[in-house]
């Protein structure tokens, strides 16, 4: 029988070794416990001993080599003996050991998943509030970005949205206390070891119908969140009108023509993001945000453009866009596209926007109404840019025309107001040399 | 329950032992002038008279022999009750006891136990930087330990009692300024379990989490504020290990606001477990960040007015829970 | 080799007391599976079988044999971290010491312990103890409770000459001395606390003088010599068994293996290790039984045959048994009450 002399292990932290002398060559006789060579770690230098008593039938590991430990670094066979099957240097059976078994999920304190958390505003500035303020307000379908805090450093603390339920209350759905609205108490460590999952489904569904499910990503989760809180919060109404686009169609045509090159060609979107963006100048409160018992006025354009990407959608903003010139909108909405589509927003990217647009006239869709992107109080919708005939000074005439729909906040935005920014956007688009002008 | 007397904290304490010895012949008390001298805070007082030397055994200076030749008493069969006179003193013995007491139950599998009772004062009063320190948080560190810290008679007498009758080690640790504090007290044995925190008074505006002394002067302060009409609930921990968390966050899941009251240091101390765990645990109940107030960073001085400032006291408390309430 | 260091010190001389071929031949196999259990350990260990720290008692093997013969079996023993003899001594099971090794859960602390806290309450084998010095209170209050409870049980104390040099040392013994505690207190000095020799660790190179600061009998012997072991040990035990007080006595011996496994063993030389395998005790002990007729090499080489197959299946033991299962991490913490 031959017997492996591996690389020892000679402390609980030695991982390795080096062969640093062998004093017996192969075919030599030794005796159990006889010093054979000798074995350098890094904290010594150590006797290399024979575990049994034999021949050196082999030597595998030279000196000056080093090895893991529990490495066969030689062989000695019984007396008389030959090697049967020369072992050769193996990894480690260490190695091979499966992982230790999980310890039992004991008393580790932040064991269980957190919900997310609705505190970011979609300009992009953290809303300070309580825990328990914001459990509140997620049951109750109150937009946070609508309340006022009046607790330490701004923060909107539960009697703030105490104060605003009752504000609000004859259109507040049933209330429900606190207690029950927040989410269920975290099972304590010894219960987590048997809880069973919790069903988070509103409402069960007849299981023959279900096909199969899919978890939301967290993006969906987001926008499913955002969306509902907006429309459930927020009293949208609808204003649409016609315009002509044959005169911008044919300044587009011209302007591509002169492009040095791909990105600064224009899209259609393009001239309705300028357009919208110098019509606001003259609609500051269009470009406000509600806050509660004040509007928010602000000194910059920043116009959202919705992109859809991969399992949904993105707005990303283009700041200042009211002083940007057509070239570098035509740019810059390129690059912010390309950012959204492959993850890699920045920061600014992500807002605060003031105002968005929304278009879906490359799908071929006429017109349709948006959902506003809070705390923004508007949003256009623009559809196809489709060639009908018009009626032109009593002559059938084809015109190419685009239908465009503005959701706005009725708290913010009376329908007068509305429709008086929706007139200067077709001015400026029916006349769009106007959006060449410096700016 | 049996009739209820008026007691001092220092005497609910000697009651517990008196009747522990008078139960079971294996309790002795050991320790610097437990005996002779009855005791530094008196609280053996009369007891060497009453049961001998024999049982009440005066010892040399020498804390971790002290605390080596009780854990080994007790591994004997016996139930020795320890006194290191003061918590800075246990700093001595810590080898003893976090080494041997503390573990000798699992690190031999469970066949030995030592259930010895080390009984100590923290406290303060113009005795400089050595001697006036609040060391729970060391203890109650430690797997293997039972730390209780009473802040009543009542919970003083219950929860020694328990203690005379648990086969684990329990450091029970005392409060010298509360030795003269008065309060009912049943008649006879009875017990308070370990674990179990206590709601020393009720109130629905904010939780304060604390034990021992400053249990009384968060219900001083809570008196003050109660005419302000601001109600605080006032959760004494009574044990530090174990500690009874449901009761913790079910005020807080009631108040919504969280302060911590305690007279160790801030950092790594007792309050850094309790607020960290209510954060974690009753996050979505909270109104308002978890507060802590606790004894300034500084080795304690001697000058006397230093020294005050040092503490939590009933106007900082007032203090800070306003600023919470704001 | 012993001298008297005060008024009550007795001197240990040539053994008084007859033993029988039937007990050498015992203490002989004892030691054989003392020495190759540590053999197979240290193999275990460079084949990452044993883990942690590792410190054998090859070449002490005497003084845990002699020792053990010469106390009652319920008298309490506290030892140091090197503690595999001590147990095996003691007639516990070398499958369940192997195991502990292994971090089994047929260990004998069920695998929580490993080599530095072997301990068997039924042998009265309170266990090893891993803090230099820490477990001499602990013997000492062992002892009190004999004294308090009025049993006619001792409490023996193994400690290395380096544990002498430390605080609880001086507490215990004048504790024990103070209150007259039967306690033995009992010196392995093999001359190294890890790699320091005593002469560079000790104001008192006679570590034996201590015990007279106590007033406490004390004496140095061979350690090496196993009859002598025996019969100034059963002398000492008596002492402190009758009520005369804490005892002292100081083993010289010499490891042959390093301090643990890794030990550079820098502070000495090879030849200075070589030099002393003739004083190998068990050796010695081989020697003087085959002088007096007692055992023959035949009888010799038996002998360990019959220890190799006990040991062997110890490991094989250790090898087949489980590792603790992992409910296990959260039990005997603190007693369930």
């Amino acid at each position: 029988m031959s017997t492996n002399v591996t690389m020892p292990s000679m402390g609980f932290d030695m991982t390795e070794g080096k062969v640093s002398r062998w004093i017996n060559k192969v075919g030599d006789a030794v005796e159990r416990g006889q010093v054979i060579g000798e074995i350098e770690t890094e904290k010594a230098t150590v006797d290399l001993e024979a575990p049994v008593a034999g021949t050196l039938a082999q030597i595998l590991v030279q000196v000056g080599e080093t090895v893991p430990v529990s490495t066969p670094i030689a062989v000695i066979t019984a007396a008389g003996e030959s090697v049967s099957a020369p072992a050769s240097p193996a990894p480690a059976e260490a190695k091979k050991e499966s992982p230790p078994p999980a310890a039992p999920a004991q008393a580790q304190p932040h064991a269980s998943v957190a919900s997310v958390a609705p505190t970011v505003s979609t300009n992009g500035e953290r809303i300070k509030v309580s825990p328990l303020a914001k459990n509140i307000a997620r049951a109750e379908g109150i937009d946070l970005a609508a309340l006022h805090g009046t607790g330490p450093n701004g923060r909107i603390i539960e009697r703030d949205v105490k104060a605003f339920l009752q504000t609000r209350a004859p259109s507040a759905p049933p209330s429900t206390s606190p207690a029950q609205a927040a989410p269920m108490p975290k099972p304590s460590p010894a219960a987590v070891l048997t809880t069973a999952p919790v069903s988070t489904s509103p409402a069960q569904t007849p299981a023959q119908l279900v096909a199969g499910e899919q978890p939301l990503s967290k993006m969906r989760q987001v926008i499913a969140r955002r969306l509902q809180e907006s429309k459930s919060t927020i009293p949208h109404f609808y204003l649409t009108i016609e315009i002509f686009m044959d005169e911008a169609m044919k300044l587009r045509a011209q302007l591509n023509a002169l492009a040095a090159n791909d990105a600064e060609k224009l899209s259609v979107n393009d001239l309705i993001v300028a357009a919208c963006a110098r019509t606001l100048q003259k609609f500051p409160a269009v470009n406000a945000y509600f806050k509660g018992d004040k509007l928010e006025m602000h000194d910059v354009i920043n116009v959202g453009i919705a992109v859809s990407v991969d399992d949904g959608l993105l707005t990303p903003v283009l700041h200042n866009a009211d002083k940007k010139s057509l070239k570098q909108i035509a740019i810059e909405t390129k690059e912010l596209a390309a950012r959204a589509r492959a993850n890699k927003m920045k920061p600014d990217d992500l807002g605060p926007g003031t105002f968005t647009v929304s278009n879906l006239g490359m799908y071929g869709i006429d017109e349709f109404s948006a959902i506003i992107n809070p705390p923004e109080s508007s949003i256009l919708a623009v559809g196809a840019v489709k060639k009908v005939p018009v009626v032109i000074n009593d002559q059938i005439q084809i015109a190419q025309v685009m239908k465009a729909t503005l959701s706005v906040d009725h708290r913010i935005v009376d329908g007068a107001l509305g429709a008086e920014y929706l007139q200067e956007l077709k001015k400026l688009l029916e006349n769009p040399v106007n959006l060449l002008l410096a700016y | 329950m049996a009739d209820m007397i008026q007691v001092t904290y220092r005497d609910a304490l000697k009651e517990a032992m008196r009747e522990a010895m008078k139960r079971d012949e294996n309790v002795v008390i050991m320790g610097e002038e437990v005996g002779v001298w009855g005791g530094t805070y008196a609280v053996t007082r009369g007891l060497y008279d009453e049961f001998g030397g024999r049982r009440v055994i005066d010892t040399p200076i020498a804390e971790m022999g002290i605390i080596g030749v009780a854990t080994g008493a007790a591994m004997g069969g016996m139930k020795p009750i320890a006194e290191i006179m003061t918590i800075n003193f246990a700093l001595v013995a810590m080898d003893q006891i976090i080494n041997n007491t503390a573990k000798i139950h699992s690190m031999f599998g469970g066949t030995m136990r030592a259930p010895v009772v080390i009984r100590t004062a923290a406290g303060w009063g113009q005795l400089a930087a050595t001697h006036s320190q609040s060391f729970e948080a060391w203890f109650a560190h430690v797997p293997g330990l039972i730390v209780v810290m009473p802040s009543t008679p009542y919970d003083a007498k219950g929860l020694l009692t328990t203690a005379m009758y648990s086969q684990n080690p329990v450091v029970f640790i005392e409060h010298s300024r509360l030795y003269g504090e008065k309060g009912q007290v049943p008649q006879g044995e009875f017990r308070v379990p370990f674990g179990v925190a206590d709601v020393k008074r009720d109130g629905k505006d904010l939780t304060i989490v604390t034990y021992s002394r400053m249990v009384h002067v968060a219900l001083n302060a809570a008196n003050e504020l109660a005419k302000e009409n601001i109600n605080v609930e006032i959760v004494d921990l009574r044990s530090l290990r174990p500690i009874d968390w449901e009761t913790v966050y079910n005020s807080i899941r009631k108040t919504h606001r969280a302060l911590v009251l305690t007279e160790d240091w801030m950092t790594y101390g007792i309050s850094a477990e309790v607020a960290a765990r209510i954060g974690y645990e009753t996050f979505d109940y909270l109104d308002a960040p978890v507060e802590r107030l606790t004894q300034l960073e500084v080795p304690l001085p001697y000058a006397s007015n230093l020294e005050k400032l040092s503490f939590p006291d009933e106007a900082k408390v007032m203090q800070q829970v306003k600023a919470m309430l704001a | 080799m012993t001298t008297a260091v005060a008024k009550k010190v007795s001197v240990a001389t040539s053994p008084s007391l007859e033993i029988s071929r039937e007990t050498a031949l015992h203490w002989l196999e004892q030691m054989m599976l003392i020495r190759r259990f540590e053999e197979a350990a240290e193999y275990a260990y460079t084949q990452k079988k044993v883990g942690g720290f590792l410190h054998l008692y090859i070449g002490e093997e005497s003084i845990a044999v002699g020792a053990v013969a010469a106390m009652h079996p319920d008298d309490d023993i506290f030892t140091h971290y090197r503690d595999h003899g001590w147990v095996l001594a003691r007639g516990v099971d070398p499958k369940p010491a192997m195991a502990e090794l292994y971090g089994k859960a047929t260990g004998l602390v069920k695998g929580k312990g490993g080599s530095m806290h072997f301990a068997s309450v039924k042998h009265h084998m309170w266990g090893g103890y891993a803090i230099v010095g820490g477990h001499i209170p602990l013997a000492a209050g062992m002892a009190f409770s004999h004294q308090y409870l009025k049993r006619d049980r001792i409490a023996f104390c193994v400690m290395g000459e380096g544990a002498t040099n430390i605080g609880m040392f001086h507490e215990a013994l004048n504790m024990a001395a103070l209150w007259k505690l039967p306690v033995v207190f009992l010196i392995e000095n093999n001359m190294f606390g890890m790699g320091t020799a005593v002469d560079r660790a000790s104001a008192v190179a006679n570590i034996y003088e201590k015990a007279s600061a106590y007033r406490m009998p004390a004496t140095r012997i061979d350690g090496n010599d196993i009859e002598l072991v025996y019969t100034t040990i059963q002398e000492y035990v008596n002492r402190a068994r009758s009520g005369e007080g804490p005892q002292m006595v100081e083993a010289m011996t010499y490891r042959f293996k390093g301090h643990s496994m890794g030990d550079p063993q820098r502070y000495r030389t090879k030849e200075e290790v070589e030099n002393r395998r003739p004083d190998d005790p068990l050796n010695r002990w081989e020697k003087k039984l085959i002088e007096r007729g007692w055992a023959d090499d035949a009888l010799i080489k038996e002998t360990f045959t019959r220890v190799d197959k006990q040991v062997a299946e110890a490991v094989q033991f250790a090898e087949d048994s489980p590792f603790p299962d992992p409910s296990e991490l959260y039990t005997d913490i603190l007693v369930e009450e």
